[in-house]
């Protein structure tokens, strides 16, 4: 078990390569180049030099590439052309917000999808489960920015509620910072309990086929013990996986929530940039995020082997 | 001659199987009005989705213009139907490149495997590192919001998903003992590959580009709703749900009629996709 761990950190070392070798190559696609981005229409001839040495742009492409990537795992990020400030710290403290928010989202979207998916199961083929696999669908189906807009039109035309503006952190005032998150948290989780609703139906129903219910059916274990004991603990195993997908849609997702709420995450950084052209600050980030969606999955793989005792690995 | 014929039997029976049930019922329909109305687009919408009625702006919903007007004074159905078409272009041809490009690395990778097969996947989890999304929203604000890199920002994004199911499709097909045959009668790779491959993992590859094509009209109305997809005057159902929330209170109507085509239109490729595999791949049926 340990070395398979050690060696599925090994294997990151070139998927993180590859990922930041992506990006950076992305980057040079950029219409012109970066610079004229900045500039826009008021091209400057001197200024134009100066910012070429500042980036270092009158460098090769590869000692771009390294020079970036040694900066990089040293913790700078390098600095925003906007404002001049560290991109790193930045990037940290609006990363705790939207860990927040995901982790909020998240738990909304078990609470609501765990349950309904296992009484789905097991009530398969009624109008239970059939009610449930349309809600799943309907999860899948809506967009989060459709479900945002239609729950804000709902709530201020019905009840004169409006999202509170300005955003407050949850160790100044908790309660505050909970009322601002709830409704960004609720409109990510409602929509990723779509496909946990449906995995955990599928999986649920893919353990009662197996031999060992039967068997434990055939001992004459009450039908509650078959599945509280038997059924959910191996049906429940495979969600985990399922976490680390939702995290990088969760991920996603909050760029599109953290716009429409105005919560100023690490999505909101990430659309910010992208308007303004700031791109140290849109490669940094979106380095950023891809790194924590792959560490995500790395966690996830790990947890797995202690869960399921039935996986080895050679 | 004789082949198209076969394949159109195929395709009707098909869709018979898929008509027999209920939700394939619905999806299928679905999906087929969506189809009518961007065909149909210049015929069926009463206004140009440019003339502006100074006179009417937020006029809510009457029989002189169904779901009212913009701020602008913007026929809204006009321009709903408009955004039918857009979606399903943009959709079509994202879908087609990830398509064509997943299909021929997929192939590539479980035909021959080895090395090549290695690069290529390592490549495919690379891109599969990223949050859809936000590897979207990346390529187009590189690239420069437009249309065009809209379909192919998508395109990118979506190749993994086909280069991953074709090339499971090739290995476990590639076992078979047909396959064995037509490999000891000499024929060359690209002929199997053509003649005895491809046919036999049609079933898995159209699923997954129906799923696909909910998934990237999804995307584009979401890039399209922070403003980094279609831009102005196209529109789009994305960049009208968004522009709505500024009127939210005078005028809903500007927020529902997008909203409820956004969710009927992916609500329905998704029960089609869903149908569809249980048609084509009865293993899976849960």
């Amino acid at each position: 078990m340990r070395s398979y761990i050690i060696r599925r950190i090994l294997m990151l070392i070139p998927v993180l390569i590859g990922i930041s070798l992506c990006i950076f190559l992305i980057m040079q696609l950029i219409p012109g180049d970066v610079i004229s981005g900045l500039l826009g229409i008021e091209e400057n001839p001197e200024l134009r030099a100066q910012y070429v040495i500042k980036f270092g742009l009158d460098q090769p492409l590869p000692k771009r590439y390294i020079d970036w990537i040694t900066n990089v795992l040293k913790g700078d990020f390098g600095t925003s052309f906007r404002t001049d400030k560290e991109i790193f710290p930045e990037m940290m403290s609006r990363f705790k917000i939207t860990f927040q928010l995901t982790i909020m989202a998240a738990m909304i979207s078990w609470i609501i999808a765990i349950p309904l998916g296992i009484i789905s199961a097991l009530k398969r083929n009624t109008w239970v489960d059939a009610v449930v696999r349309f809600i799943a669908l309907l999860g899948v189906s809506v967009p989060n920015f459709a479900f945002a807009t239609l729950l804000i039109l709902f709530l201020s035309l019905k009840f004169q509620y409006y999202p509170p503006v300005g955003y407050v952190g949850f160790f100044e005032n908790a309660k505050v910072n909970l009322q601002i998150m709830i409704l960004p948290a609720i409109v990510l989780g409602t929509i990723m309990s779509g496909s946990v609703m449906r995995m955990t139906r599928s999986s649920v129903l893919e353990v009662l086929r197996q031999d060992f219910i039967k068997t434990i059916r055939a001992k004459g274990a009450s039908e509650r013990v078959v599945i509280f004991v038997h059924a959910l603990r191996n049906g429940l195993i495979p969600i985990i996986t399922l976490i680390g997908m939702q995290i990088g849609g969760l991920l996603g997702g909050t760029v599109i929530t953290e716009q429409i709420f105005s919560i100023p995450g690490l999505g909101q950084m990430v659309l910010t940039a992208i308007n303004q052209r700031d791109y140290p600050v849109v490669q940094g980030c979106i380095l950023f995020i891809a790194f924590i969606y792959v560490m995500v999955n790395l966690i996830v793989d790990i947890l797995y082997t202690y869960v399921d005792p039935r996986i080895t690995y050679k | 001659m004789k082949n198209i014929i076969e394949i159109l039997k195929g395709i009707i029976n098909i869709i018979k199987q898929l008509l027999k049930d209920p939700i394939g019922r619905i999806g299928f329909i679905g999906v087929f009005i969506i189809v009518l109305l961007s065909i149909f687009a210049p015929k069926i919408a009463p206004y140009d989705i440019t003339e502006m009625f100074t006179k009417s702006k937020l006029v809510s919903p009457n029989g002189e213009f169904i779901f009212g007007t913009d701020n602008f004074g913007r026929d809204v159905f006009s321009r709903i139907i408009y955004g039918a078409k857009v979606s399903l272009q943009v959709g079509i041809i994202s879908v087609g490149i990830s398509a064509t490009f997943g299909y021929i690395f997929g192939i590539v990778a479980g035909y021959f495997e080895g090395v090549v097969d290695s690069i290529i996947m390592r490549f495919m989890d690379v891109l599969f590192a990223f949050p859809s999304i936000l590897l979207a929203l990346f390529i187009v604000s590189v690239l420069g919001p437009s249309l065009g890199n809209t379909m192919i920002a998508i395109g990118i994004v979506n190749t993994p998903v086909f280069t991953r199911t074709v090339r499971a499709s090739v290995i476990s097909v590639k076992s078979m003992e047909y396959i064995t045959s037509a490999k000891s009668i000499g024929l060359k790779p690209i002929n199997i590959i053509l003649k005895h491959i491809t046919p036999n993992i049609l079933a898995p590859f159209t699923v997954q580009a129906t799923l696909a094509l909910s998934g990237a009209i999804l995307t584009e109305a979401s890039l399209s709703f922070l403003g980094l997809g279609i831009q102005p005057p196209d529109p789009s159902w994305g960049s009208m749900l968004s522009e709505s929330r500024k009127y939210m209170e005078r005028a809903p109507w500007l927020a529902i009629a997008p909203a409820v085509f956004i969710i009927c239109t992916i609500l329905s490729f998704n029960i089609l996709g869903d149908s569809l595999r249980d048609v084509l791949d009865p293993k899976l049926k849960l």
